[in-house]
């Protein structure tokens, strides 16, 4: 087909797609995720009002600052992913490959940050099964296997938005991702906001009890 | 028919002003919930917080996932999914509270 097309630019407008389509499989792949969360949540929010006070008492532990500065990344990382989007409607390929590849980096940054507020609770003992944790009341244990369990489970969608993204990056280099066909890259951006809005809940929940 | 004209829509992009002005947003919000965080409102902390979170999360998915451009059905699926999530968890709550 293509062979005999040396102007298919011209004819890529008659060739069946649908973006609108793609996008909405996409969606429906996210509210899959969502629902996957919010069987976490309800446990979350169930433990917590069977325990209030060792709930606070577990998360006067964590670590405010890193979680601000997370949720300070993740929403950075939000905005850079979204402006490569435009910046592919308006043509500036570059621009989107800069803005793609921070939204990489600051993806990295999140997880820099994750490994050093897991070790420093691991080194407190506060890890699942371990000796410390054990020996405190359900609560508490109940707690941290909550927080391990769900930061886990968003950090390794945090990884998996990445290796997405490392692959965007290929197609914007090698033009299969263009001003006129950038719905590969929208739907990435899409899994990628998900991502933060989950952060966005889980922060509150596990870093700003007071 | 309908997907050129969805095709027409899309094509309305959204400047990156307005993505760094929500982003802003988003980072004011961010710094009221730690603040609140930081007053004693007692069992209102929960409650405030959770509705920050809930308005950083929907200007998140109108402005950043485009929902508010994109075609309407979308907006439809939305709500039906977040509708069963809250069935779940009312019916959660109501089997663990007389249980």
């Amino acid at each position: 087909m293509e062979l005999n097309n040396p102007v298919s630019t011209n004819n890529n407008q008659h060739v069946h797609r649908d973006d609108v389509g793609a996008r909405i499989g996409m969606w429906l792949f996210l509210f899959t995720e969502l629902l996957l969360f919010g069987g976490m949540f309800l446990v979350y929010a169930v433990y917590r009002m069977k325990y209030p006070d060792q709930f606070h008492l577990s998360a006067m532990e964590m670590n405010t600052t890193i979680g601000t500065l997370n949720t300070i990344i993740l929403l950075t990382s939000s905005l850079t992913m979204v402006l490569s989007i435009a910046a592919i409607q308006k043509k500036n390929k570059f621009l989107s490959v800069v803005f793609v590849s921070t939204t990489l980096i600051l993806g990295f940054m999140f997880l820099i940050d994750k490994y050093f507020e897991w070790s420093h609770e691991i080194h407190n003992g506060n890890y699942p099964g371990s000796e410390v944790l054990l020996n405190k009341k359900n609560g508490e244990i109940l707690f941290f296997g909550l927080y391990y369990a769900m930061t886990g489970l968003h950090g390794l969608h945090v990884i998996i938005g990445m290796i997405v993204l490392s692959f965007m990056l290929v197609f914007l280099l090698r033009d299969k991702i263009t001003f006129d066909n950038y719905v590969k890259l929208e739907n990435a951006g899409l899994y990628w906001h998900l991502v933060d809005i989950i952060w966005i809940f889980l922060f509150p929940l596990f870093y700003l009890i007071q | 028919m309908s997907n050129y004209n969805n095709e027409e829509k899309k094509n309305h992009v959204i400047d990156y002003g307005t993505y760094i002005f929500v982003w802003l947003g988003l980072l004011a919000l961010t710094s009221l919930t730690v603040t609140v965080a930081g007053i004693h409102l007692g069992n209102y902390t929960l409650i405030v917080g959770l509705l920050i979170a809930l308005t950083k999360a929907s200007l998140v998915i109108a402005i950043f996932m485009h929902i508010k451009v994109e075609d309407p059905i979308f907006k439809v699926f939305i709500g039906i999914v977040l509708l069963t999530l809250l069935a779940i968890f009312i019916l959660t709550f109501i089997d663990y509270s007389f249980r």
